[in-house]
């Protein structure tokens, strides 16, 4: 392909081929960010130990897989499971007796649980760089003229077929229209009889699943997986915030573009704006985030606080 | 039940018995009627001078002066979040700021030590007061993720800005001139013929700081704007509807809080000699929220209080880690039977202690002081 003169050192191939890595690495802080997102919608809570969910899934997959060498992707489903149960067990433990507290103390506490599970996890399963034992490993195939590896594929796939069960979830099950009037109006729910105690534990069951679905993705390759991966989840702050704390789609979207902006400033930093200085993708999500939040501050899908006097 | 117990006193009109606001928001009142508070303030000036010269030395005097580093950063915090209520994540980036402003001006450029801490002051003052708009627009948990940010942009351009900071691998401060007068820190002070050592020479230094650094703190609460930064943190709405401006109040928070960083950063540097962008990051940044979270939200003394406790334990552990009864926990190096590094044990306990007190005691360890204080106040009808 004939090289884009408006970009003189880039082509049309580069841009579709870094838009499309964009896109699945979107998809992997999408995963992250809809475990935060199920359960601030359903507690309020900006659950910072999601990180340690996310590194302790990954390891779940890889003690399945390489301790007890099960298949693959009956590992993926224990490890969710595992996380699932993680997750009811850190709402029972801890926050469960933070309902309704500020959020600093929440966040406190939940940075706190972060710090004990992830130097738990450094301790049980040693600093090195490990590798998952993934099927996709790094093969990569041709699609519409970019190279496409396989794990990419499947974190797409995995990120649609979750958000479209979390669509399926609130919008047909009993206890999906329950979490849903719980997260609009605790009070009134709670008066309507609907079991707050569940829809806390089912939302935290939740986002312990989808944080070891997201792990699994974030550490598949080859020796990808090490303490290290956790930080990652950083990143998928400001994905969450930038589609609103509130919204599984804003999630997604955030994801993506959050995505998408880290692999364009990588591909397009060095050659046209090399004033920003070395790694400026590792920011740039952040910047992206002030700037987005300082015109819309709830965020792309966020529900707009009503205050009234 | 406290009038109970005064009437068991005798003499003199009730001690709690103020007659004019002046009187109530008095620091200190005559040694007869709070006579607790004057043995407390004079053990702490005994303490100031008996620690370096009798009890302590050099090494532990190290971790004491860093330990009034986080205070002095930790009072700026809890004027933002314990007093009005803004929580920030990004206080690391502010003591970074102090740092650089320290390495650049004292190590580079060689200006005195009054000159380039009040600089570091006044940066940190500005950079604030640029950032605490930013609370205007966003609120709670929003705000605590754009403060976040800040702390990575900040170790983007403290990393980059290499004529400045010199990039990722850091500056020296070992240029940088130390001496008011004729006090000269690096060299050990000399007082009354007697020569001190830096460690000794820094701690007065440092806690001489904070001590300031409380007072003024202090004053700032018990006075008016004191008074709007707390009416904006119990509820915000209300503040402005009785006419405290959150504009002012807010952003003067920010830039009050992010003085004190600077100058904690300052310091800071200038006890490691070394500054370099890793340690601006998330975990200074959480260290602070922990220190006053653990020592106590809203008060100045927990803020002195958490750094002691959270600083002070970490080095203990630290320097304990050999011995016995941590052989089970902590491996000290390859082959040796445990659990934990040490790093992952102190950090394990960091998380712990945050996770225990907010559970447990959320208004700190200075809610000990208090409820041992109410206990002596309402005796003997104490329950």
């Amino acid at each position: 392909m004939s090289p884009v003169p408006l970009l003189a050192a880039i082509t049309a191939d580069d841009l579709l081929q870094t838009g499309f890595s964009g896109v699945a690495l979107g998809c992997k802080y999408a995963l992250i960010a809809l475990g935060f997102s199920i359960i601030f919608k359903a507690t309020g809570v900006i659950n910072f130990a999601q990180g340690a969910f996310v590194l302790i899934g990954a390891y779940f997959t890889y003690s399945f897989t390489q301790t007890w060498e099960l298949n693959f992707y009956l590992s993926v489903v224990l490890a969710m499971a595992a996380g699932a149960v993680l997750g009811v067990a850190i709402e029972a433990l801890v926050l469960r007796r933070l309902v309704n507290e500020a959020p600093v103390t929440v966040i406190m506490v939940t940075i706190g649980i972060l710090f004990i599970l992830d130097n738990v996890v450094t301790a049980i399963w040693g600093p090195d760089n490990r590798n998952l034992g993934d099927p996709w490993g790094v093969s990569t195939r041709e699609l519409l003229g970019v190279t496409v590896a396989d794990r990419d594929m499947w974190t797409m796939a995995s990120t649609g077929l979750v958000l479209a069960a979390f669509y399926v979830f609130f919008r047909f099950s009993t206890l999906g229209l329950a979490m849903r009037a719980a997260a609009v109006d605790p009070e009134a729910a709670m008066a309507q009889g609907i079991p707050a105690r569940r829809v806390y534990r089912v939302s935290w069951a939740i986002a312990g699943m989808v944080a070891a679905l997201a792990g699994t993705t974030l550490a598949a390759g080859s020796g990808q997986l090490s303490p290290a991966t956790g930080a990652l989840a950083l990143v998928a702050f400001p994905a969450m915030i930038l589609g609103g704390l509130d919204s599984p789609l804003g999630a997604v979207v955030g994801g993506i573009i959050i995505g998408l902006v880290q692999q364009y400033t990588a591909l397009l930093a060095p050659e046209y704006f090399d004033w920003v200085g070395e790694s400026f993708e590792r920011v740039s999500p952040y910047l992206v985030m002030i700037i987005i939040l300082l015109i819309r501050p709830f965020g792309l899908y966020g529900t707009q606080e009503v205050r009234r006097v | 039940m406290a009038a109970i117990a005064h009437a068991f006193r005798a003499g003199g009109p009730n001690r709690d018995l103020v007659l004019s606001y002046a009187e109530d928001v008095k620091l200190l009142r005559s040694p007869r009627r709070s006579p607790w508070r004057w043995v407390f303030v004079v053990a702490c000036a005994a303490l100031f001078w008996l620690l370096p010269t009798y009890f302590v030395g050099d090494p532990g005097l190290r971790i004491l002066a860093m330990c009034g580093i986080f205070a002095i950063g930790a009072i700026g915090l809890n004027l933002l979040t314990g007093f009005t209520g803004q929580v920030s994540l990004g206080h690391a980036f502010f003591v970074g700021a102090g740092a650089y402003t320290a390495a650049y001006f004292g190590g580079q450029r060689g200006w005195s030590m009054p000159a380039y801490l009040l600089l570091a002051a006044l940066i940190g003052f500005v950079v604030g007061g640029v950032i605490g708009p930013f609370a205007l627009r966003l609120r709670g948990n929003y705000l605590v993720i754009v403060t976040l940010g800040l702390v990575f942009l900040g170790q983007h351009l403290w990393s980059n800005w290499d004529s400045v900071t010199g990039g990722g691998a850091g500056i020296s401060l070992g240029a940088a001139p130390m001496s008011i007068g004729p006090l000269d820190f690096k060299e050990g002070i000399e007082l009354g013929g007697e020569a001190y050592s830096f460690e000794q020479s820094f701690f007065w230094l440092v806690w001489g700081l904070v001590a300031l650094g409380a007072l003024l703190a202090k004053n700032l609460v018990r006075s008016r704007p004191g008074r709007a930064m707390q009416a904006i943190r119990d509820r915000d709405l209300s503040a402005e509807v009785i006419g405290v401006s959150l504009a002012r109040y807010k952003v003067g928070a920010f830039a009050w809080s992010s003085a004190y960083a600077a100058v904690a950063g300052a310091l800071y540097g200038l006890l490691q000699q070394y500054v370099s962008p890793v340690e601006f990051g998330l975990f200074l940044a959480i260290t602070y929220l922990a220190m006053i979270i653990i020592g106590g939200l809203g008060t100045i003394f927990g803020s002195v209080l958490g750094a002691l406790f959270v600083w002070g334990g970490r080095s203990v552990i630290e320097q304990n880690s050999g011995q016995a009864i941590f052989d089970p926990l902590i491996t000290t190096g390859s082959g040796e039977a445990g659990i934990f590094t040490i790093g992952e044990f102190n950090a394990v306990l960091f998380g712990l202690a945050i996770v225990l007190f907010l559970l447990f005691e959320p208004r700190g360890l200075a809610a000990f002081w208090l409820r041992i204080k109410s206990w002596f106040l309402t005796w003997p009808f104490s329950y």
